[in-house]
């Protein structure tokens, strides 16, 4: 038998464990470290619960009653319960050996909803089993958070899978506005709250039927939430879910009286909401109007009128050409964008790049914080691509370097490397923070077309006199550049 | 269609209009191209390289002016000296021609074109907006101007530009003043501090600052509150205060500066008065004065145009064929101008005199012997926004506006919201909001540690530890194995380990990766 003291005391160490993971993450260097302190952090949590759910834990006079509702009586639950976790724990190691870096935001958007179906879940059973025992009085408190685990759950979960599908190209990345639907929003919204009056009156567990209609409510508010934010947003969608799954983890420990459970999901809510302020501040966007959403319908015509006529011509330029120019340039800087992710150009583009500084040139990298589709996901792609992350610099390191560079490889990215930004204030990025490129002796842009970019806006970098462009996907062109520099 | 390249025929002009390199790039364009033997001679290119580049080489003005549809030059057309035949007259009847006009000054010129039905465009006409940079060909010779200044007075100076410590003794570096920092006062700043000088450079507009500064050199303003911005970026007239103001600050500069370069234009006037006989009388013996201006009557008391006069123990040269000097560049540089004009025009397939296009309509001066100069000058004004200096105040002001502080009053609000869940008497639930504030407290310390480049393994680490939820989920198994509670709490926990697993492998992956 185990104190009961015990169990409180592997919980306090594991929530340690977990802020020093995240704390971890600060350098590179003691980032394995890190994830190692969460792993071990979760280990404790699952067995101390595990030995506390098999009635393992000798509990203080009078406090034994109040677990007694935890503890597995049926024989079988405990083997269904290790088959559960086994077969868990393969599916999501199998997720996590096959997923290709490119395709991270798609797992961490899955993984989101898991965690969001998760909470729903244990608020109901919660609801509708014995487990907890709740202190005389404190029935109100206790309904108002289970209501509120279920509620944030069922949105995180909806919403994530949307995500899901979004950046999977499953479902279209343009936003969906249907007329009013604010409004909308508002009504589903009144409806929880009169329901959640409905469920928190009720006498004794009887309040089922308001639970699951504010469930299914919350998942269309999920659902219609994500629909309305468009592809350029995704990275704040992604980092907001995030925080979300953090809240519905926080709520479900209020709910079970659970300091870890508090602990954990606050640390991941403010982790989630910090990153979702980073990538608005990347876009100088406000977090509500990305929540409001309906971005990168109305740019190039409405707004951005102005400049998206009279942009002369582009001056395109071969191959050839831009081995020459890499030949003749010293000081290099390359921007890769969510093409170069989507035509898999890291591997070579960071043979190109070795190719580079073998000849001694200054070759770096410059990362705009939501360029891809996630937080930092470029840097996890240079990164499979053994690019040294010394080069890799983030947008306020080395914006003021571009008047001294020679040579840009716009790869694949388009919103932010676009002057307009900062040039013209009708335009709808305007204020965003962008990488000034342009400063530069001359860009060569890598693009498929002309197209615009998820927000929408023409681009007037590609109308400059010293920027070319070079058309073709990213893989393709990349190789190409290679055997160019090689064969010379 | 053909491009013809006559010689020049001004005495002393070294440039051609086009160089072999230009004349590769019209034939990739579409065009033929002629040229006048011995044409680059003065510019070393002969005529061999011009045939090697697809250009067919005749003898005689009179042939080449006579066959060609496009005649391109660099200096407007004059009489001859050696031979007394105009140029003008040369030109076919309809025929184009493309070249520095001027034609403001150059009246009886473009009357005399009118009446051969010409197409007249104009290299000193090019509207300043930035679409048209590629072509504005008063900038690419103001670039060499100011270069080849620099070296004008290095020739001219007897000491060093860099400061030298040797075993002979200490040399103190140059010192010197660059006034007007438009593209040739830039140039100019460029050389100078690449020799090794120390550079001031003083302009009356306020906007160049910056791109003085980013040059290496010293800006110098008058403290007068007079924007000296003009439209097309050129710098207008000041009032007389200002002017006394300038005199006095570069009387008093003199006395320890060696070398000045004086570039100040303001378009259609001669050029103000800067550098006075007193200015010049207090530098020292040996000083450099190089006039850019001297052309339209100098901005130095005393420059005379293409001459080198000594006044006071100062030298002050007053040449104004700079470009010239470095033909075999400033042709290139020129003939790219003109690739670049012609290839807007639309090669030679679709070649289209367009006066729909801005900047054909700017550097048109006759159509077809029809007068079109000047251009109507209605988008100009639009465009004469000095692009460094508006992004800054614009993104300021921006910040100002998102920066409403409403933290004090958030704060408040939570605070008497927690008082008054405190006054209900829970105090289990106080306990659990104690833990839930200072937790939100640590992650937000903690998160804003992490570096940017691990937002990704951040996302997923998180995802796995909120994966905790698992410990939720193994609360509700206490019931019956087939009640509602406890299936679901079995989905939970399935569903949470898929998470645990998944989020702290990949991690684990990526970081991996990291470390490489």
């Amino acid at each position: 038998m185990i104190p009961y003291g015990a169990i409180i005391s592997s919980y306090l160490v594991a929530a340690v464990l977990f802020i020093l993971s995240l704390g971890g993450l600060s350098t590179q260097k003691t980032a394995r470290r890190g994830n190692l302190y969460g792993i071990i952090g979760m280990a404790l949590a699952v067995a101390a619960t595990t030995m506390l759910i098999l009635g393992k834990v000798q509990f203080p006079e009078g406090l034994g009653e109040n677990f007694s509702g935890v503890l597995l009586n049926d024989s079988s639950t405990s083997s269904v319960f290790a088959m559960v976790i086994g077969l868990g724990a393969l599916i999501g190691a199998i997720l996590a050996a096959r997923v290709g870096m490119t395709s991270m935001p798609e797992l961490v958007a899955i993984l989101h909803s898991f965690v969001g179906l998760a909470a729903v879940l244990v608020g109901i059973s919660t609801y509708m089993g014995s487990g907890i025992s709740v202190p005389v009085g404190g029935e109100l408190v206790h309904n108002i958070e289970i209501y509120l685990d279920v509620f944030i759950g069922a949105i995180t979960f909806t919403g994530s899978i949307l995500a899901f599908l979004k950046l999977r190209g499953s479902v279209s990345g343009k936003p969906l506005t249907l007329p009013g639907r604010h409004l909308l929003n508002l009504l589903m919204v009144g409806a929880c709250i009169y329901l959640a009056f409905e469920f928190v009156t009720a006498d004794g567990h009887t309040a089922v039927q308001p639970l699951l209609w504010m469930t299914l409510i919350a998942c269309v508010i999920g659902f219609h939430m994500v629909a309305a934010i468009g592809g350029a947003d995704m990275p704040v969608v992604v980092s907001m879910l995030n925080s979300y799954s953090g809240w519905a983890a926080a709520a479900a420990g209020f709910m079970l009286k659970n300091d870890l459970l508090i602990v954990t999901g606050a640390l991941v809510g403010s982790s989630g909401a910090i990153l979702s302020y980073i990538m608005c501040r990347a876009m100088n966007r406000s977090f509500i109007s990305v929540i409001l959403g309906g971005f990168g319908t109305d740019g190039g015509g409405g707004g951005g009128s102005t400049s998206s006529q009279d942009q002369g011509e582009v001056t395109s330029c071969d191959v050839e050409e831009t081995v020459e120019a890499m030949r003749d340039a010293t000081d290099i800087i390359i921007i890769p964008g969510y093409g170069m992710a989507v035509a898999q150009a890291q591997h070579s583009l960071s043979q190109v790049v070795d190719f580079l500084k073998e000849k001694g040139k200054t070759v770096r990298f410059g990362i705009h914080p939501v360029a891809g589709r996630l937080p930092g996901h470029m840097n996890v792609l240079l990164a499979e691509a053994n690019v040294d992350y010394n080069l890799v610099l983030e947008m306020d390191e080395i914006n003021d370097d571009f008047p001294a560079t020679d040579l840009v490889l716009v790869i694949g990215a388009n919103d932010i490397v676009n002057p307009d930004a900062l040039e013209d204030p009708n335009s709808p990025i305007a204020g965003m923070p962008v990488l000034e490129v342009w400063k530069s002796e001359m860009v060569v842009v890598m693009k498929r077309s002309m197209g615009t970019g998820y927000a929408g806006v023409q681009n007037p970098l590609f109308f400059k006199d010293n920027t070319r462009m070079l058309f073709g996907d990213a893989k393709v062109v990349v190789d190409q550049l290679l055997t160019g520099l090689r064969s010379s | 269609m053909k491009i013809g390249v006559p010689q020049e025929v001004w005495p002393g002009e070294c440039r051609v209009a086009a160089s072999p390199a230009n004349v590769k790039r019209l034939g990739k364009m579409g065009f033929s191209v002629l040229v006048e033997s011995g044409a680059g001679a003065a510019a070393s290119f002969d005529d061999e390289t011009y045939r090697q580049a697809g250009a067919e080489v005749l003898d005689g003005a009179a042939a080449l002016w006579e066959q060609s549809d496009i005649v391109i030059k660099v200096r407007a057309p004059m009489k001859n000296p050696e031979t007394g035949v105009d140029e003008a007259d040369l030109l076919r009847e309809g025929g184009t021609l493309i070249s520095f006009i001027w034609p403001g000054q150059e009246e009886e010129l473009v009357k005399k074109l009118a009446t051969r039905k010409a197409t007249v465009l104009a290299m000193d006409c090019v509207p300043r907006i930035s679409r048209a940079q590629k072509l504005d060909a008063l900038s690419s010779m103001a670039n060499i101007a100011g270069y080849r200044a620099v070296l004008e007075a290095a020739h001219h100076f007897g000491s060093f530009f860099t400061g030298q410590m040797t075993a002979a003794g200490k040399v103190p570096p140059a010192k010197v003043l660059v006034v007007g920092a438009g593209v040739a006062g830039l140039a100019a700043i460029g050389a100078a501090k690449g020799l090794g000088a120390i550079v001031r450079a003083f302009d009356t507009r306020p906007a160049v600052e910056e791109q003085v500064q980013s040059m290496g050199a010293e800006f110098l303003t008058v403290k007068i509150e007079e924007d000296g911005t003009g439209s097309g970026g050129y710098a207008k007239q000041m009032s007389q205060a200002f002017i006394d103001a300038e005199h006095a600050l570069f009387e008093e500069l003199a006395q320890d500066i060696d070398i000045i370069i004086t570039t100040a234009l303001i378009p259609g006037r001669p050029a103000p008065l800067l550098i006075t006989e007193q200015a010049v009388k207090n530098m020292k013996p040996g000083s450099v004065i190089v006039d850019l201006a001297a052309e339209r009557g100098g901005n130095t008391a005393g420059a005379v145009a293409d001459q080198v006069v000594e006044s006071h123990g100062v030298k002050i040269i007053g040449y104004t064929d700079l470009p010239s000097r470095m033909a075999k560049v400033s042709s290139n540089l020129y003939g790219n101008n003109i690739c670049h004009l012609l290839d807007d025009m639309g090669g030679a397939e679709n070649y289209k005199v367009d006066e729909a296009d801005e900047v054909v309509r700017g550097t048109l001066v006759l159509n077809g012997g029809e007068m079109k100069w000047p251009a109507p000058v209605k988008k100009l004004a639009e465009e004469t926004k000095q692009p460094e200096a508006v992004p800054g105040n614009l993104v300021a002001a921006a910040a100002s506006i998102e920066k409403k502080d409403r933290g004090p009053l958030v704060l408040l609000l939570i605070g008497l919201a927690l008082i008054a869940v405190g006054w209900s008497g829970d105090t289990g639930f106080l306990h659990q909001v104690t833990v839930f504030v200072l937790s939100c407290f640590i992650g937000y310390q903690v998160i804003w540690n992490v570096s940017a480049s691990l937002h990704t393994p951040l996302m997923s680490v998180t995802n796995a530890i909120s994966g905790i939820i698992i410990v939720g989920g193994m609360l509700q198994l206490g019931g019956p194995l087939d009640s509602p509670a406890t299936i679901l709490g079995v989905i939970a926990v399935f569903f949470a380990t898929i998470n645990i697993a998944g989020g702290f492998l990949v991690t684990q992956r990526m970081l991996k990766m990291f470390q490489g």
